[in-house]
């Protein structure tokens, strides 16, 4: 009787050790994947960003001003236009 | 307890000898007896009745109720590039004023003696760091101090400043200053695309333009969720998720930027050139019914709207009316075609220029003789439209007009769109239906003008119009007039812009174009006055129409004021260049346009389209 009731107190000191240690883990884990989640946030935002960046690097403002000024392009006049015509 | 009958030998003391009445006991006993009844009554109390209070002020005391945001849907345009998203920003606020009743060694002594165990902020803070915050947040010391100087709890110093502001700010480590995290809406595209896409308010909810339109879709319901904080306010356990947060769906616009692009520094050009007061250019897809682009001027800047004046905000294409002077003339004559008393080639005499009905008289600008019906159309005669009109019975003309769409809204879900005015035909007099004819004494907007002439690009048939991008073409379409008028119509059209037209500027290198101009005299106060209002109405190319671009020109005034010489050179360069853009293969070689008909010469080919 003695030997059962001693054995049933170490299973249950053992069980609540896994308890706590259990729930420790947990938290862990958690606090963990809160950082996971912040991260992601984070990507999220600064890709909104960057897209929001090369709408304004490529926006079609600057992107005209460039041809006509840097690269000194021109709309071609109707001489300057070969049409061509694909044949069945 | 007491009992005499039982403990004989205690009781019997002689000490104890007292002759004391039974309810005296009985009284105690029922005390006590009453003790622990309300004791056991009270744990019953808050066990049962009031458990639920408890355990919730338990939890306060651990748990946290989190808002978790959602994000606001992005707008694209057609092609999937991006209008309007929402970026994280940081709002700056503080405490001007705490209470300190618990903190032992506050300096509690308040200067103003008003509120003796309130601590201000101000006394907390250096004129250095004061400095130094102004510097960062762009305003000046006063204003800083006069925000600071108030007995208030909360207070926003500024609201929506960048991430790494943010981070400067918190740098300075200044006690009572905090911030926090705020969406802002970001529109990439800037004046270009304003009107149509509108804006955002403070609390992140469409009031203008798409933004307002499509809120519904937009908006995102933010979440919340339950966790469990420690006593340091890191977030240990997620107890629940009471409500995930929605993010809002994204909306792609029919708009194409390119061709917004294209319409709004034309538009812009010509504002200047002209002088004028307003402007706006539609583009349609003819065969979708979709809007291409939209542009108003004047515009503004939707990130930045600091200075924004009435009249700058007005998205004049949907929610101003103008009169639209001669572009209704080809529906007069689709009319007249489709009754079967006209033909294209059918005379009207036109002489001498002017026509009197009733009391009122009407006239051309420039008398013509006798005119063929295309030529009515070609010279913009008003006397011709008017006589063809008079033979029409005022319901049939008021059908066709309702049937384009006319004195009704078009239902695209703006906010804001007006219907025009058309009056019923009952109270119609013969004056009236004449200079209905040629648009006058009916009232439109420029996108109601530039859906009606669908009619012509699409053979007599009209879809609906669409300000969001559609997967497939509209199957339903309602029919107005027959392909056969459509196409003759079309015809005169295209004569418009050819030498002996009214506007040979609107005419496109490389591709058949047809339209029709428009110049009316604005009405002020009940009287028409010398402002007018300058319109194209175009579509091409006319073998197979693709595009319909409709400009519309308030008050030109340096000069030149008729519809050809404003807006028929914006039409050509918009259509031009939309044509190009969307690939449309030229329809109409020119002489100087060469044309590489045999394979071999391909190699020696350097510029192609």
């Amino acid at each position: 009787m003695a030997r059962l009731t001693g054995f049933l107190l170490a299973l249950a000191i053992l069980c609540s050790l896994g308890v706590v240690a259990s729930q420790h883990q947990a938290r862990k884990l958690y606090a963990a994947m809160e950082l996971e989640q912040q991260n992601t946030q984070q990507l999220d935002e600064e890709w909104g960003r960057l897209q929001i960046e090369q709408r304004t690097w490529a926006g079609h403002a600057r992107v005209e001003k460039l041809a006509r000024e840097r690269l000194l392009m021109k709309q071609p006049v109707p001489g300057q236009i070969l049409l061509l015509e694909e044949r069945p | 307890m007491n009992n005499k009958h039982q403990n004989v030998t205690f009781n019997h003391n002689p000490l104890l000898r007292s002759d004391l009445p039974v309810w005296r006991s009985r009284f105690v006993l029922g005390c006590m007896l009453a003790g622990s009844l309300m004791l056991v009554g009270r744990a019953a109390y808050l066990q049962g009745v009031n458990e639920e209070f408890l355990q919730k002020k338990g939890a306060d005391r651990y748990v946290r109720v989190m808002d978790v945001p959602a994000t606001r849907g992005r707008i694209t345009d057609r092609q999937g590039e991006v209008l309007a998203m929402s970026t994280p920003v940081k709002t700056i606020w503080a405490i001007p004023e705490e209470d300190k009743d618990r903190d032992k060694d506050a300096k509690s002594k308040e200067k103003d003696g008003k509120t003796p165990n309130r601590v201000r902020l101000l006394s907390s803070l250096t004129k250095e760091q004061l400095n130094s915050l102004a510097t960062l947040l762009d305003m000046s010391v006063q204003d800083l101090y006069q925000k600071l100087d108030q007995g208030r709890d909360f207070v926003y110093l500024k609201r929506q400043v960048s991430p790494e502001l943010a981070e400067q700010v918190a740098k300075l480590k200044l006690p009572g200053i905090h911030e926090m995290r705020e969406y802002r809406r970001y529109y990439p595209g800037g004046d270009v695309m304003a009107h149509l896409l509108g804006f955002t308010g403070m609390d992140n909810k469409g009031q203008e333009g798409m933004e307002l339109a499509f809120e519904s879709q937009l908006a995102g319901k933010p979440g919340s969720r339950r966790v469990i904080k420690d006593r340091r306010g890191n977030v240990v356990e997620d107890a629940e998720s009471i409500r995930p947060p929605q993010d809002g769906r994204d909306v792609a616009l029919s708009v194409d930027s390119k061709i917004q692009y294209l319409a709004y520094s034309a538009l812009k050009q010509a504002m200047v050139d002209h002088k004028a007061k307003a402007g706006g250019v539609v583009v349609l897809d003819a065969k979708t019914g979709e809007v291409l682009a939209l542009v108003n001027s004047p515009t503004y800047n939707p990130n930045n709207r600091s200075n924004l004046t009435g009249e700058q905000l007005r998205n004049r294409i949907l929610t101003d009316t103008y009169e639209p002077g001669s572009t209704m003339k080809p529906f007069t004559a689709a009319l007249a075609l489709e009754t079967g008393k006209f033909s294209p080639s059918t005379i009207v005499n036109c002489a001498p220029g002017r026509m009197t009905i009733g009391t009122a008289t009407i006239s051309d600008a420039h008398p013509h003789g006798a005119l063929s019906v295309a030529q009515v159309i070609q010279k913009s005669s008003n006397i011709g439209a008017a006589k063809m009109a008079l033979t029409f019975q005022p319901e049939v003309m008021w059908k066709m007009l309702d049937d384009l769409g006319f004195g009704s809204t078009l239902k695209l879900g703006f906010p804001g769109e007006v219907s025009g005015r058309l009056r019923a035909p009952k109270t119609w007099k013969p004056i009236e239906q004449a200079t209905i004819s040629y648009g006058h004494g009916l009232s439109v907007n420029l996108m109601q003008m530039a859906n009606a002439y669908q009619v012509f690009a699409r053979d007599g048939d009209m879809v609906p119009i669409s300000l969001s991008r559609l997967d497939a073409p509209p199957i339903h379409s309602t029919r107005v007039f027959s392909p056969q008028t459509a196409r003759d119509v079309r015809q005169m059209l295209e004569m418009v812009v050819q030498p002996g037209g009214t506007a040979p500027q609107a005419n496109v290198p490389g591709y058949r174009v047809g339209g029709k101009t428009g110049t009316a005299m604005k009405l002020v106060g009940g009287h028409y006055a010398l402002k007018y209002v300058a319109s194209f109405v175009g579509i091409a190319p006319i073998s197979d129409p693709r595009l319909i671009v409709a400009v519309m020109v308030d008050e030109p005034s340096n000069g030149k004021h008729y519809g050809g010489d404003v807006a028929g050179p914006i039409f050509a360069q918009v259509m031009g260049g939309a044509l190009r853009t969307l690939g449309v293969s030229p329809d109409a070689p020119l002489k100087p346009l060469q044309v590489a008909r045999q394979l071999s010469q391909v190699q020696a080919v350097q510029e192609s389209m």
